[in-house]
């Protein structure tokens, strides 16, 4: 038996927007392992991107519990969750988010820059990894000089620089021509097979076929 | 994050948008330009009107004659004609006075003066011997006026550097040649050693007569327009105020020292009044120029919040990769230091050449001190950190997903 990596129980999130109240997710209990590759699919608005953000400690749930290789982080401060995400978690998101005007190699070294790592092992991790996602020859050009699966292939290769226990794919092919997904998706299996732990958010029956486990999502309550 | 990192990374998001970056250090620019310039100007003519008191001598004591009161009306100072010859020899002999070692009565006035082709109006003073010792006056060519001139009423005359320059020229020797003062021949005898400073009251712009001369030939005067007088040291200079000043109410014949129809003042006094004065004027420019300088610093915080709103996106990346508050303040506090530290330089820069400029063309001293220089880089800081701070601040409040979300 692996060990867990995520641990949701009865998780709930409750959105206000004045006297208007909107149950994103209720009680919803997942548990995902290391070395799992998790789709979590559903239409828009089955709650799929809030239950993302809380897994990403990017957001604290109305009720329920979360437990995130130990830690309880529920009852972390700001600056603690942007530890956990620093060290625990990679993200891979839709629209990429790398840094405009910033070469590939500074983009994949900016979380190491918040770690405090020392510039030369900055610079041998991040040239490892780009080199793992095929980019050895382009780690100079900034984005804008790289097309779309490309620049998500810098955007895994920063998630994967601090070594995270999961990696968690938002939409991660949602803005990329399908010959490029088919690359993405390609990496993502391998990266599986090396052992790394992936939850990969997505409404594409053929992008969540690369997962070893489907998880699906209808109004903010697991459809088994 | 490491501080050369965050100035790199600074210097790059400033890059992205030139113009605005550059409009936001103007306004920095000028701000500190102008209080550079203003504080230095200030300086300046405080020191030039220090060095030329101290130049006219410490243990000085001047007696002006005060306003005229004829019943109940008061006169403007220094209108009166109550100083007399008598009342100098009176302080010269007087048992009573202890304190003083020289006195010169003085009679001064402007009048045409004429040489050659050269006419002016310039300021003649008649004076005793003693003048020169009073207001250490020294004579650079020829002699100066002597007991002799002032007995037999002689129509010699002594000229500042400046004056015998305007009427003769540069490089020449005036000694010897006569000059018309009034219509009448006066030999030239002396030229003082300059003693810097301009304006009507430089003593290199005056024309020195024998005192007689001047009060009955001249003038047709019995009056003096003051009286200086030379303390035996600066530390007796209150004692010699007192002195005189009981003495000569005594003379004019007045109980109450409130009515004296006469004004002794120290050089000190005058220093007191002129610092005042020029110490008012450099507070108040110093404060326009602060307004401009705080007006810069609205103009940064506005840029700076500007841009935190532009950067949500960024700011909610750079949170989810880890970056905690204490980063985000930092990475925006050295943007906006940057912008002001830039604006400080050349601020300083400008503020130190326009001050130049102005010295060469108002002909006053170029001192520019390495206070207010390390003050105006200070301030400058001061004030990228205390703008910066609030737009800072609300960066790192951003929750990360709301500022991913953000469009």
């Amino acid at each position: 038996m692996s060990k867990p990596i995520i641990s949701v129980n009865h998780l709930s999130k409750v959105y206000k927007t004045g006297d208007i109240e909107v149950k994103a997710l209720s009680d919803v209990s997942i548990q995902i392992n290391e070395g799992e590759f998790v789709a979590i699919m559903g239409s828009s608005g089955s709650g799929k991107s809030t239950l993302m953000h809380i897994m990403g400690a990017l957001d604290k749930p109305t009720s329920g519990s979360y437990l995130l290789v130990g830690h309880n982080v529920e009852s972390l401060s700001d600056d603690e969750l942007a530890e956990i995400r620093n060290k625990k978690i990679g993200f891979v998101f839709q629209a990429f988010n790398l840094l405009a005007r910033t070469s590939a190699i500074d983009n994949v070294k900016l979380p190491m820059d918040y770690a405090g790592y020392p510039d030369n092992e900055q610079e041998q991790r991040a040239k490892q990894v780009l080199q793992m996602v095929g980019l050895a020859d382009r780690m100079d050009h900034s984005p804008n000089e790289l097309s779309g699966g490309q620049q998500q292939r810098v955007a895994i290769a920063r998630a994967l620089v601090m070594k995270p226990a999961i990696i968690l794919a938002d939409e991660p092919t949602g803005n990329i021509a399908s010959v490029q997904a088919e690359e993405i998706m390609d990496i993502f299996q391998k990266l599986n097979d090396d052992g790394h732990t992936i939850v990969m958010i997505t409404h594409e029956e053929d992008i969540a076929e690369h997962a070893k486990r489907i998880i699906h999502l209808f109004d903010g309550k697991i459809k088994i | 994050m490491k501080l050369s990192k965050l100035i790199k990374s600074g210097f790059k998001n400033l890059g992205v948008n030139k113009l605005r970056t550059g409009l936001a250090i103007l306004g920095i620019v000028i701000g500190i330009g102008s209080v550079i310039a203003l504080v230095s100007m200030g300086e300046a003519s405080k020191l030039a009107v220090q060095s030329q008191i101290q130049s006219i001598g410490s243990n000085l004591l001047t007696v002006s004659p005060g306003s005229q009161t004829s019943g109940a009306v008061r006169g403007a100072p220094g209108g009166a004609t109550t100083l007399t010859n008598e009342d100098a020899e009176v302080i010269k002999i007087s048992a009573q006075i202890t304190t003083i070692k020289n006195v010169s009565p003085e009679y001064s006035g402007r009048i045409q003066v004429i040489a050659g082709r050269n006419n002016s109006n310039s300021q003649v003073v008649g004076v005793e011997p003693a003048y020169a010792d009073v207001r250490k006056i020294t004579v650079s060519y020829g002699g100066f006026i002597t007991s002799q001139h002032v007995f037999r009423m002689s129509k010699v005359a002594v000229l500042g550097p400046s004056i015998a320059e305007d009427l003769f020229g540069e490089n020449t020797n005036p000694v010897g040649q006569t000059i018309k003062i009034n219509g009448n021949d006066f030999l030239v005898i002396g030229i003082t050693k300059a003693k810097g400073g301009s304006g009507p009251t430089s003593q290199d712009d005056q024309i020195y007569i024998p005192l007689s001369t001047a009060q009955k030939q001249l003038f047709g005067v019995k009056h003096l327009t003051s009286i200086a007088l030379e303390a035996t040291s600066e530390n007796v200079m209150t004692k010699a105020q007192n002195e005189v000043g009981y003495l000569l109410l005594a003379r004019h014949k007045l109980s109450d020292p409130a009515e004296a129809d006469f004004r002794i003042t120290s050089q000190e006094d005058l220093l007191d009044t002129i610092t005042s004065v020029t110490g008012t004027f450099t507070t108040l420019l110093s404060g326009v120029a602060a307004i401009s300088l705080l007006v810069g610093g609205i103009g940064i915080m506005n840029i700076m919040l500007m841009s935190v709103t532009e950067r949500t996106r960024e700011i909610g990346l750079r949170k989810a990769l880890g970056a905690k508050k204490k980063t985000i303040i930092q990475q925006f506090l050295v943007e906006s230091i940057i912008l002001t530290f830039i604006g400080g330089v050349i601020g300083i820069i400008l503020g130190i050449s326009g001050f130049y400029v102005y010295s060469q063309v108002s002909g006053s001293v170029f001192v520019v001190t390495v206070q207010s220089v390390i003050l105006a880089f200070g301030v400058s800081v001061g004030i990228g950190i205390l703008f910066g701070w609030y737009p800072a601040r609300q960066a790192a409040n951003l929750q990360p997903i709301e500022a991913l979300k953000y469009e």
